[in-house]
């Protein structure tokens, strides 16, 4: 039998599954309640439900239709964005947002509302989906867009796959040049830079990011290089330029090679190489600049079987000295993060009841697991972050307390009416506690 | 190697490994036809081939185990299309040993399905394709047909019976330059297989399926899939009779 875990591998518990061929498939499963999963690529347990029985969505993976003179794709929950990029870009079409990782389903991606580079300009997933269908336990097949059954359309975007399973979904796709991504690259010295960077590029360029180097302190505290990015017009002139060589860094970690001393190493080795090239202009394939992790494969198995923790919130623009406050917390804490992503939302909002993104400087970490040490800090980091009126991302999160998440979703009470009542998620149950 | 777009008809092509194999042709632009029972799905495999390239999708929803309504279907196959290359088999039953232990009618059902069916279609199709040189069958038997054992023979029977079948088969269509293809899987983690415990010889419909369009692409007589299941069938069939017997496979 498969085995079902989250991408952080905690927690790790016994998941029984099913894993229906057909979208005719019947609920006559026998389980305390239901949840469907995808490819396990959250760092969550909300795609996790230890009660029940898990609805596996992988083997509907087929196409509908694709229209490639209008860019819209229609295909089953079970579709993986690698999948569709390999049929799509030779077409000069693009997925309209992507999250960090292409292994992800459709379902999966409606499910979480993920956003990614371009959010300042385009916003969420869920804003480029035309309609879904969602198939209900009482046996109901409910077409939802935003103007048919509205609610369960705005429910489902961002609902964490409690309201129902989506049989199939309806994307807008949008029209590339080139697979290629042109990329300026600026190295920062702390928030106040990433700011101006940040707000500069987001009126200038589709595509837009910075990695943080959380390890650094004093007159170094929040480094980064800032990435602006935009669709290449000319694949030829970017094709040549990609044989270049390029500033890359092995990632090939021997496990549990993971340590403070390592990881500011590998930090600081990343920024002063990529430094060197700051100010300058490269053209990157796709795969390289929106998913450089999944070239390495398994790369969540470097925090080897005690797995870690993600931690991803966004909080006001105007809450900058929280944000400070935060990034100190952390290099104080010494508990480092390999990854840190920093990235700025944009205003326009998701038709998701319960979707993360909001306006604001988002940041995203990961914590090896170094058990309650790594759970206080994150706990205090909530505080902050409800403090200042932000939010915690679910989809990466495996310990949001329910009074967080209460703070975090405001709309929680209208999002629950549409909840399947044979539904539920391990995260579910932990968060709904009154 | 610069490969001509072909016609290609699957018999059982809701299967996993056969629904991975189209998806193959179709990127390689092939016409396919596809023979199932039933028909919601089948549309479904069908938009999903059309929309990763293949220019034309047809499709014949039909019980495959009515063999009186072989001779039809091969006519209305025929009308479809003119110039096929390629026949698959990928259908079958995974019969519960135990009940057709119990029942004749289960096993005949399981025979029917496993065995006379694909029979009665490779009769009318050699005949057709004898006349018209180059074409290839491939039908998938399966590791089971290699040796009886107390825990499928059922099976296995047909497997084996249908390994056979093919054997003399490719003998007899040899002079017409056409080739006949086995394939030989071990276990596929799939729908029909759902119930079992997985380990490391269970392999994916996708690799299952790109074994097969390999050595349907090169004519190879017989295959295993995934290749390791040849050492393990060979230890298997080569353990004496008088050993094997007490053996609990």
């Amino acid at each position: 039998m498969a085995k079902y875990r989250s991408w952080a591998y905690i927690p790790e518990s016994n998941q029984d599954a099913v894993t229906p061929a057909w979208q005719d498939f019947e609920f006559n499963i026998e389980a305390k309640s239901l949840l469907p999963h995808g490819n396990a690529r959250s760092y969550s347990d909300s795609c996790l439900n230890s009660e029940g029985t898990l609805i596996d969505n992988r083997l509907l993976n087929r196409f509908i239709e694709f229209d490639a003179s209008t860019g819209i794709l229609k295909c089953e929950s079970g579709v993986l964005f690698s999948e569709i990029l390999e049929l799509i870009v030779p077409e000069n079409w693009f997925l309209p947002v992507t999250p960090g990782t292409k292994y992800v389903t459709v379902g999966g991606a409606i499910a979480n509302d993920v956003h990614g580079k371009n959010h300042h300009q385009d916003g969420t997933f869920g804003r480029h989906i035309r309609s879904f269908e969602l198939k209900r336990s009482d046996g109901k097949v409910l077409l939802c867009s935003k103007d048919n059954n509205s609610k369960y359309f705005s429910a489902t975007i961002g609902g964490l796959g409690l309201t129902g399973f989506i049989n199939w979904a309806e994307i807008q796709l949008i029209k590339i040049p080139s697979p290629f991504i042109k990329v300026e690259t600026t190295a920062f010295y702390g928030l106040e830079e990433f700011y101006k960077l940040s707000e500069l590029a987001n009126e200038n360029h589709q595509y837009s990011v910075a990695w943080l180097d959380c390890n650094s302190t004093g007159n170094q505290l929040a480094r980064g290089l800032f990435m602006a990015g935009d669709h290449a017009k000319s694949e030829k002139v970017a094709q040549a330029a990609t044989l270049k060589p390029k500033l890359s860094i092995p990632f090939n970690f021997p496990k549990k090679a993971l340590n403070r001393y390592t990881i500011k190493a590998f930090n600081t080795l990343y920024f002063n190489k990529n430094r060197l090239g700051s100010g300058k202009t490269t053209y990157q394939h796709y795969d390289s600049f929106f998913y450089p992790l999944d070239g390495i494969g398994d790369w969540n198995r470097i925090y080897g079987n005690q797995g870690f923790y993600q931690y991803q919130f966004v909080v006001p623009s105007s809450e900058k000295a929280t944000m400070e406050k935060i990034l100190r917390k952390i290099v104080e804490s010494g508990l480092g993060s390999f990854l840190a992503v920093l990235k700025e939302f944009g205003d326009l909002s998701s038709p998701g009841m319960l979707s993360f993104p909001r306006p604001g400087i988002c940041l995203a970490l990961d914590f090896a697991n170094r058990g309650d040490v790594t759970l206080k800090l994150i706990n205090e980091l909530d505080q902050l972050v409800v403090e200042a009126g932000g939010s915690a991302y679910p989809a990466k999160d495996v310990r949001m307390s329910s009074q967080a998440f209460q703070a975090y979703y405001p709309n929680l009470d209208k999002f629950k009416k549409f909840i399947d009542p044979r539904f539920s998620s391990d995260f579910w149950r932990r968060v709904s506690e009154s | 190697m610069i490969l001509k777009n072909e016609t290609i008809v699957i018999f059982g092509a809701t299967s996993a490994v056969a629904q991975e194999l189209a998806r193959i042709h179709a990127k390689a632009g092939d016409s396919i036809l596809l023979i199932a029972r039933n028909d919601s799905h089948l549309k479904s495999v069908a938009d999903d081939l059309l929309a990763r390239g293949s220019p034309q999708v047809e499709s014949i929803t039909c019980d495959l185990d009515d063999i009186q309504n072989h001779t039809d279907l091969l006519n209305d196959i025929n009308e479809m299309f003119s110039d096929i290359s390629k026949y698959y088999f990928f259908y079958g039953v995974l019969p519960d040993q135990e009940a057709c232990q119990n029942s004749f009618d289960m096993t005949n059902n399981a025979i029917t399905t496993n065995f006379l069916s694909v029979i009665s279609l490779l009769t009318l199709i050699a005949n057709k394709i004898e006349k018209e040189t180059n074409r290839g069958i491939i039908a998938v038997s399966s590791v089971a047909g290699d040796r009886g054992r107390q825990s499928n023979y059922i099976y296995g029977t047909a497997k084996g019976a249908l390994t056979i079948f093919l054997q003399g088969l490719r003998n007899r269509l040899y002079k017409a330059n056409c080739t006949v293809t086995t394939i030989k899987p071990g276990f596929i983690d799939t729908p029909m297989t759902r119930d079992f415990k997985k380990g490391a010889l269970w392999a994916t419909p996708e690799k299952v399926a790109r074994d097969t369009y390999i050595a349907a692409q090169k004519g190879k007589d017989e295959i295993y899939s995934p290749g390791f299941w040849m050492l393990i069938m060979f230890i298997i069939k080569n353990i004496p009779e008088i050993i094997f017997k007490r053996l609990s496979l």
